[in-house]
């Protein structure tokens, strides 16, 4: 593994980002640059799959359940070469196949719709027991936001995971401390969330979300030898990597302006 | 119902390897003999719906045929939202199996009673909704629903409903199935309503009014065949659902009804009535409350039918 290349990937998807959000109009850039080094880590890091062969039976699978970062996933599958980037250019614009929340079959790569919260983690449980019947021990990565387990359904499948000992499934919690209009942890008492997953039976561990190298042992390292569903807090920033919003709230939905675009890449290029 | 049901799905499990079983924490000792042959096939969810539908996705995303089970109001509107995004929005193959439908359970409280159902998921696009009007139809719904690429919800009463057919029936989804011919009103009829609606016919026939009587099992997609035949062959149709006349059944026809331009049949909708069963008192009660007799059918068609006359 080799973390510089994977910052340099990470850099390139930011910029992408922000000139997506500013060409398309579209919201939640702060939502997608807060999970971006999870993805990567994950994409180049840990999962076993081929964008050559899509339907491969045996390949890891990654749903996005905070599917309104979908800007993010569809920039990490053109980037590992599912589909060409051309088609970002057309991200949320009028009669193109990519929406601001991910559609079925939408693009090569794309496991699930995803966009209404709560939703991900259990269609990663089904998965996961559809590889235990057919006998396949693919593994199941589902990236959840910290607004996402206000959701009822998340913690109904964060007690039916570990009921059936399913130790090759990992959520990662993109833990930014924000959601749409306020702190996570005001909103909802989402604290102490380690404890709430390692109540609930998980394996968890608590790492800083920007730290590739960290986020990459952790995500090949799965099952991790627990015999239990794994979960990893990933501390992030929202809006990580442009220094005029991170941790700045206003960037759920806000668009950048051209001006700010070009300072983003041109901080961003300094990376 | 469930007891067919249950068989059923036990014979098709055996050559078919893709079927798997989601239970509501419902269905107790009914499985047992799914269980007993199929042990990593069967799930028991708990009492937590959202997550099980969503499951059963995420199986059939991976090739899985998963059938999902519980008390209808549980198996429908308490997950809708995942019915429609996971289930529906990818088009998957994933059989919703509701039993204690209508007013089965009606001594159970509105919270077990389920008046709305088909309403809210024919509303859902790529939705297929059967109503089976007794076990045969059960059997044969089962069937063709497991190989049917799409989802598909089946709408059962509960056990002990009375057998309308004599064999299995020529059954495909989206095809009605004539119970009896006649020549004056023809009564369509989707479910478990059809025993009284047979008993309504024959308490017509002391009229005089003839009846033809179809099990119009598959609300969604329509039978537009039978109702473009039907339609131009009688005066008056009669739609008659468990269900409410609010978006059910007889809501369906009339959409397709109000569309057409020759037709100059009249449409009657009979159903349960737009409010809440209150009640401590069993389906029977609830029945007769409803005007779900054959009695309050054959005099509201009887009524309906004088007036065409006239």
């Amino acid at each position: 593994m080799d973390i510089i290349e994977f910052k340099r990937i990470a850099n390139l998807i930011r910029k992408k980002l922000v000139v997506m959000s500013h060409q398309a109009g579209a919201a939640h850039l702060g939502s997608s640059l807060s999970c971006v080094d999870i993805l990567v880590s994950a994409y180049w890091g840990a999962l076993n799959i081929n964008p050559k062969d899509t339907g491969w039976v045996k390949r890891d699978r990654f749903i996005l359940s905070k599917g309104h970062a979908a800007a993010t996933l569809y920039a990490v599958l053109s980037y590992k070469g599912f589909f060409p980037e051309e088609l970002l250019e057309k991200y949320a614009k009028h009669g193109c196949c990519l929406p601001e929340h991910p559609a079925p079959k939408c693009i090569p790569g794309l496991e699930a719709a995803t966009g209404s919260l709560g939703h991900g983690l259990s269609l990663g449980l089904g998965m996961v027991l559809a590889g235990r019947i057919q006998q396949q021990s693919y593994r199941v990565y589902v990236v959840i936001s910290d607004g996402e387990c206000n959701e009822g359904s998340v913690w109904e499948a964060a007690m039916f995971a570990p009921a059936q000992k399913m130790d090759n499934l990992i959520a990662i919690v993109d833990y930014n401390k924000w959601q749409a209009t306020g702190r996570s942890n005001e909103i909802m008492a989402l604290a102490p969330l380690r404890q709430k997953w390692e109540a609930f039976g998980w394996s968890v561990y608590e790492i800083d979300g920007h730290d590739m190298d960290a986020l990459t042992k952790v995500l090949k390292n799965v099952p991790d030898g627990t015999g239990k569903p794994i979960v990893v807090i990933a501390h992030t920033v929202k809006g990580k990597g442009v220094s005029f919003m991170e941790d700045d709230n206003n960037w759920h939905y806000r668009i950048p302006k051209e001006e700010e675009v070009n300072n983003a890449l041109k901080e961003l290029g300094q990376l | 119902m469930r007891n067919v049901f249950a068989s059923e799905l036990t014979a098709i499990a055996l050559t078919d390897g893709r079927i798997v079983l989601l239970s509501g924490d419902i269905g107790n000792r009914l499985f047992d003999e799914f269980k007993k042959h199929f042990p990593k096939r069967f799930y028991n969810c708990g009492v937590a719906e959202a997550n099980m539908m969503s499951m059963a996705a995420g199986m059939a995303l991976c090739g899985m045929r998963p059938i999902t089970y519980t008390i209808t109001p549980f198996a429908t509107i308490r997950c809708l939202e995942q019915i429609k995004i996971d289930v529906c929005y990818h088009n998957l193959p994933v059989v919703i199996v509701g039993i204690g439908s209508g007013l089965s359970y009606a001594e159970l409280g509105a919270t077990h009673q389920s008046c709305d159902d088909i309403a809210f998921l024919r509303a859902v696009p790529n939705m297929t909704v059967i109503c089976p009007c007794d076990s045969y139809e059960v059997k044969m719904a089962l069937r063709k629903a497991v190989q049917y690429n799409g989802p598909v919800y089946i709408r059962l009463g509960k056990k002990g409903e009375p057998v309308i057919h004599k064999d299995d029936p020529d059954f495909n989804i989206g095809k009605g199935i004539t119970i009896t011919q006649g020549t004056d009103v023809c009564i369509l009829s989707t479910g478990t309503i059809m025993p009284v609606v047979l008993r309504a016919g024959e308490e017509l026939k002391k009229k005089n009014i003839s009846t033809e009587i179809v099990s119009y099992h598959t609300v969604k997609p329509l039978d537009v065949d039978i109702l473009g035949r039907v339609f131009s062959k009688f005066k008056v149709v009669v739609t008659v659902e468990e269900h409410s006349v609010v978006g059910g059944f007889g809501s369906s026809i009339a959409e397709w009804f109000v569309k057409q331009e020759k037709i100059k049949a009249r449409l009657l909708n009979i159903g349960v009535s737009d409010e809440f069963f209150y009640d401590a008192r069993d389906q029977d009660y609830a029945r007769r409350c409803y005007g779900l007799t054959p009695e309050a059918i054959a005099e509201k068609i009887r009524g309906y039918y004088g007036k065409d006359s006239a």
